[in-house]
């Protein structure tokens, strides 16, 4: 089992009054907050913050987490013998037991030993977690495995965590951020009480090609200059295979050509639209053939590309 | 390990579900939804105070509610008008997404 300061989490010494605690904790939580802050691991900052906190305002559990001793943040440790002969435990494979979940089950342990040794039930606890999904699975619908670390409770009533594998249905037209609710699969229950729920949220990661816009997508065609000013016929790679673009003269760099229906579908399976904005790319290096070429098209052609009205001369 | 194959619950705009099942999944109590149905921040999908129904994707909103409740010890007004602020910026992120995909990107340095 790792050892968590929580002291340190919440930036405390071990002396700290239940006023430092709550003022601790606000200040890092409106930091940290997962619905509030912008930081990029505020989600795993704040739930140690707030394990922090419901371990050290909780009279009880801060009781019986300072009866741990205090160890260097992260090491691992082993409970002293009263926790074991609390659990009755026989083992002394600590490994797969989270600190958090050990302290949870030891305070509800001892608010039934205040109620006169009943055994009452107590509800597994909802978990949330990611599901990384593509644009390939989101066009054509897929399924998608999900493995987490949940706790379960051996014979002896100690929470042990163990990893789950989940396979889930990630139907066509799932949108990013879109939530799904998998009923009693989070925590186990204790003495009868029921598993608590695991939330899903699906997470679509940028492509290397396209950029989502709703259900469109934008892709970068780059053109060669003749192939903008003469037009031409070009493939253009679709989630749904490669497809034929009739890119017509006279095109210029920035146009949006649109590709109806090859975008991505939405639930009710209407496809959104793809977008090839033309680049005008050049090649950095120049045969003396095609240098030729060139000179020869600019002494000949009229053409100004620059027209700045109202500039000083 | 063993993988599970699992029925799942989209919380979506299409499925229903009733007020008893927003309260038991999210942790809020029932004066509290109520509370929360009053200030326009969670919406039913009929108009019978007496037998509410929702889609599924409020169940998303008043857990939202119930953490920031426990998280900031917020009462319903706090709550309403955190939710509102944090839907806002929600909206214009995703407005900034969608424009930043129809820029061009460069391709080279």
């Amino acid at each position: 089992m790792k050892y968590i300061d929580y002291y340190q989490v919440l930036g405390l010494g071990r002396d700290a009054t239940q006023d430092d605690i709550k003022k601790a904790y606000r200040k890092l939580a409106h930091q940290y907050h997962p619905d509030v802050s912008s930081e990029s691991d505020a989600e795993h900052k704040f739930k140690q913050v707030a394990e922090a906190y419901a371990t050290l305002k909780d009279p009880e559990k801060k009781a019986a987490y300072d009866s741990l001793g205090s160890h260097p943040q992260g090491q691992d440790f082993v409970p002293p013998n009263q926790w074991q002969q609390h659990f009755h435990e026989q083992s002394t494979d600590f490994s797969d037991v989270d600190l958090s979940d050990l302290l949870a089950a030891f305070a509800a342990a001892q608010r039934a030993q205040h109620q006169e040794r009943a055994r009452r039930p107590y509800n597994g606890q909802d978990f949330e977690a990611t599901l990384p999904v593509t644009l390939e699975q989101v066009y054509a619908g897929a399924e998608a495995e999900l493995t987490i670390s949940l706790p379960e409770y051996d014979a002896q009533g100690m929470p042990r965590r163990s990893p789950k594998t989940y396979r889930i249905r990630v139907p066509k037209g799932a949108s990013d951020g879109q939530r799904l609710r998998l009923p009693q699969k989070g925590g186990a229950g204790f003495n009868g009480g029921r598993a608590g729920d695991l939330y899903v949220t699906m997470q679509l990661q940028p492509h290397k090609l396209y950029r989502v816009s709703g259900r469109d997508l934008y892709l970068d065609l780059p053109l060669a200059p003749w192939e903008a000013a003469l037009g031409a016929k070009v493939q253009v790679p679709t989630l749904g295979g490669t497809v034929e673009m009739n890119i017509p003269e006279g095109t210029v760099a920035g146009r949006k050509l649109r590709l109806t229906g090859r975008g991505l579908p939405d639930s009710s399976g209407r496809q959104g639209d793809l977008y090839a904005i033309v680049q005008i790319d050049v090649p950095v290096k120049l045969s003396e053939r095609e240098r030729e070429l060139l000179r020869q098209w600019a002494t000949e052609s009229r053409f100004n590309p620059r027209s700045f009205p109202g500039a000083a001369t | 390990m063993k993988t599970q194959i699992t029925e799942s619950v989209w919380l979506n705009a299409s499925d229903i579900c009733s007020f008893e099942h927003v309260v038991e999944v999210s942790g809020l109590s029932p004066q509290e939804l109520h509370a929360l149905i009053d200030t326009g921040v969670i919406e039913p999908s009929n108009d019978d105070p007496g037998n509410y129904f929702f889609h599924m994707q409020c169940i998303v909103v008043a857990r939202k509610a119930r953490r920031l409740r426990d998280d900031f010890d917020l009462d319903t007004q706090g709550l309403a008008v955190a939710l509102n602020l944090l839907r806002r910026v929600g909206d214009l992120e995703a407005e900034i997404a969608d424009l930043r995909a129809r820029l061009v990107s460069s391709r080279r340095p």
